[in-house]
């Protein structure tokens, strides 16, 4: 029974490490870049709702649609000064600093506007849990809310991609970037797109994060960016469904190397089995088998 | 255009830190603001007031104080800071020590060791003779290895590492974390209050970790068994349900926190969730959970943990402290505000047992002061008849509390 527990947490874990990994796998397949801000716009996401929805009283859900507005926004915002210009311009390693002084700028701002105290989350989830087998099995609303979620962005982010012009358009530019220009495709318009559904997923996943482990500051997104990022090089960098399963089997791993291993080497373990991973498959789960990279 | 920007940035922010640290005339020197800004510029600017007022009469004592008023541990800082400047200002404004005033400089750490010992530095440059801190014990250890090197009195507040006061220059008001852990392990069994334990803990911490290993090698002796105990990291601190699942399994009837409070309102809400209701205990690091920003405090109810103060105490002492702080500064004091209310008295104590002059230099304050530390005795808020050995540590009575009520409540 308590297997079960931790699989289900695991999965709970997994599931928002795989929507901050689809942020990053999409703007990879596409701009070729690793956006180390990603996680920070985690946090900026959790600070929306937690001013919005505990400071002002707003319903929970209007305060998530707005900090969905506020980190699309945001991820534009980012692309267009700091990332657009250099990509023109510079190395992709010049993009890749731009994109750790974005994350430190953004703690920074954080720690300037909210300051450093440790913020107690309010769950905007109001499911009640499900309590199965006499009390020894207690699935929390969040758990639910956050597996429910990772599916239906899932799903809908292969429909965007395979039926829509845009969907189409972003995957042309992850093949080839100078054809789909001769196609007539807006290559930077295609990007902007990219950052913007990527930080709009980061505002659901920073939301989501918060809702379970009910603390924020500054520093909240920073951890679970970097295993998020390690899901997308773990799943295969630049595929959809591989962030999905490489954050899913992540979140997993960690959890029963928590419970069965030890409680203290569990981020020791998950980097682990990056390495052997990446040894056995240099490539990722799903890196070569999907051809199509967005 | 650029550079007429950044120039004019820059003199904007000097011109800011010279009237913060300089002459702020304005605002009560008596009370710091609440906010986290500015902190460093009132106490600068209110040290100053003092300074001038002191001239006068026999010179000035320099005392610093170093703990975290922003950051993860703010809620010690802040009280440690608050109580200080209030025994500071009671003790000049009743004649000061010898007829000498106090000057007392604050300065943030953000409970991070470097920041502290970056911090002592500030406070050395500002001619600081006795430091009280720093208020947490991994700070503390870096900062007491700074003390001994200058030979520089040093008496934290609330430092408990054991390696936090290792050098003979260096004293502290709270219990030591062996102390706490067998304490707590005396307290769950002398109260009977369960005999399956679970302990969550912080391995990454030493003042988390110290107490874990005295709480595990007492516990066997006073009918405990410790059924699971589970650790955590810093970068592991916000999932604990494996830690909760595994002290659940295992059929735990209390669980101990050796822990600080951020972490621990998680710990709560997250057992809530899973429908676990243990008894917890913790430690003084609990100390300061009801005042964490937006927390459900019915989540707290029940909690019992070690310290040696409780707001809500009958005596005299205690009723006066609490209505000046609150006076002040707006809440009820925990027991860090205490520490350093005693530790400004027991700094005074022994200055005037030793009778030492501000005039002399800080060693050699220091190599009085721990001499005469030893052969004080101090009836203070944390404890009656406490006195110091030569190791530094103190000896008093430790008490629980239990939160009832949304409020810490004696037992």
């Amino acid at each position: 029974m308590s297997l079960l527990s931790y699989l289900i947490n695991g999965i709970s874990l997994g599931s928002v490490y795989a929507i901050i990994a689809l942020g990053y796998t999409m703007v990879y397949g596409i701009a070729k870049m690793l956006n180390f801000a990603h996680g920070d716009v985690i946090m900026v996401g959790g600070y929306v709702v937690f001013v919005l929805a505990s400071g002002m009283g707003l319903p929970p859900i209007l305060a998530v649609l707005i900090s969905m507005v506020v980190c699309t926004v945001l991820g534009m915002v980012i692309e267009r000064v700091a990332y657009k210009p250099l990509r023109m311009a510079a190395s992709p390693l010049a993009v890749l600093i731009t994109a750790i002084g974005v994350s430190y700028l953004l703690q920074n701002l954080a720690l300037l506007l909210f300051g450093a105290n440790t913020k107690s989350f309010t769950s905007v989830v109001t499911i009640p849990a499900i309590v199965l087998a006499e009390g020894q099995l207690t699935i929390s609303g969040e758990t639910i809310v956050t597996i429910i979620a990772c599916i239906v962005i899932m799903v809908g982010l292969t429909a965007f991609i395979k039926k829509t012009k845009a969907g189409q358009a972003m995957l042309a530019v992850s093949e080839d970037k100078g054809a789909a220009q001769l196609m007539g495709i807006n290559v930077n318009g295609t990007i902007a797109l990219t950052f913007a559904i990527g930080s709009a997923l980061a505002a659901v996943a920073g939301v989501l994060l918060c809702s379970t482990y009910p603390s924020l500051t500054p520093y909240t997104g920073a951890m679970p960016g970097i295993k998020a990022f390690v899901a997308a090089v773990f799943g295969g960098i630049g595929s959809i469904p591989g962030a999905m399963i490489g954050g899913i089997l992540l979140g997993i791993i960690e959890i029963l190397g928590k419970a069965y291993i030890s409680s203290q080497m569990a981020d020791a373990i998950v980097f682990a089995v990056l390495i052997v991973v990446l040894l056995v498959k240099p490539t990722g789960i799903l890196g070569k088998e999907i051809q199509e990279k967005v | 255009m650029k550079k007429f920007l950044s120039i004019a940035v820059a003199s904007a922010m000097v011109a800011a830190a010279l009237t913060g640290c300089g002459s702020n005339p304005s605002s009560d020197s008596t009370a710091p603001t609440e906010g986290t800004e500015g902190n460093a510029a009132d106490s600068g600017a209110s040290a100053e007031n003092a300074a001038e007022g002191g001239a006068a009469a026999g010179g000035v004592f320099k005392i610093g104080g170093i703990g975290p008023v922003t950051g993860a541990a703010a809620v010690y800082g802040q009280a440690v800071k608050n109580a200080a400047q209030l025994a500071v200002d009671e003790i000049n404004a009743a004649g000061g020590i010898n007829g000498a005033q106090i000057e007392f400089n604050f300065q943030d750490d953000e409970h991070d060791a470097e920041k502290a010992v970056n911090a002592y530095n500030t406070l050395k440059d500002w001619d600081m003779q006795v430091l009280l801190g720093t208020v947490t014990s991994t700070p503390c250890t870096a900062v007491v290895e700074k003390t001994h090197e200058d030979n520089l009195f040093h008496l934290t507040p609330s430092g408990s590492a054991v390696e936090s006061i290792q050098y003979d220059n260096a004293f502290r008001v709270c219990f030591s974390d062996p102390n706490q852990g067998t304490a707590s392990a005396q307290y769950i069994g002398e109260n009977k209050l369960a005999t399956k334990v679970a302990v969550i803990y912080n391995s990454s911490d030493v003042y988390s970790s110290g107490i874990y290993q005295t709480f595990a090698t007492e516990a066997p002796n006073q009918g405990l068994e410790i059924v699971s105990a589970e650790a955590f990291t810093a970068d592991s601190n916000t999932d604990f349900s494996v830690q909760l699942q595994k002290a659940k399994d295992a059929g735990a009837e209390l669980v101990f926190l050796p822990i600080y409070y951020t972490e621990a309102s998680i710990i709560l809400g997250q057992a809530d969730k899973m429908g676990f209701d243990p008894l917890f205990f913790g430690c003084d690091g609990l100390d300061g959970i009801l005042a964490v920003e937006d927390f459900d405090t019915s989540l707290a109810e029940g909690v019992m943990l070690l310290t040696p103060f409780a707001a809500d105490a009958e005596d005299e002492l205690t009723q006066n402290f609490v209505k000046a702080y609150q006076d002040s500064f707006g809440d009820i004091p925990n027991q860090f505000a205490a520490d350093a209310y005693d530790g400004i008295y027991a700094i005074k104590a022994a200055i005037e047992k030793a009778g030492v002059t501000p005039d002399m230099s800080a060693s050699d304050i220091c190599d009085a002061l721990k001499v005469s530390m030893t052969e004080i005795t101090i009836d203070g808020l944390t404890g009656s008849g406490m006195t110091w050995g030569a190791d530094g540590e103190p000896n008093k009575e430790p008490k629980a509390v239990k939160i009832t009520d949304g409020a810490y409540a004696a037992m």
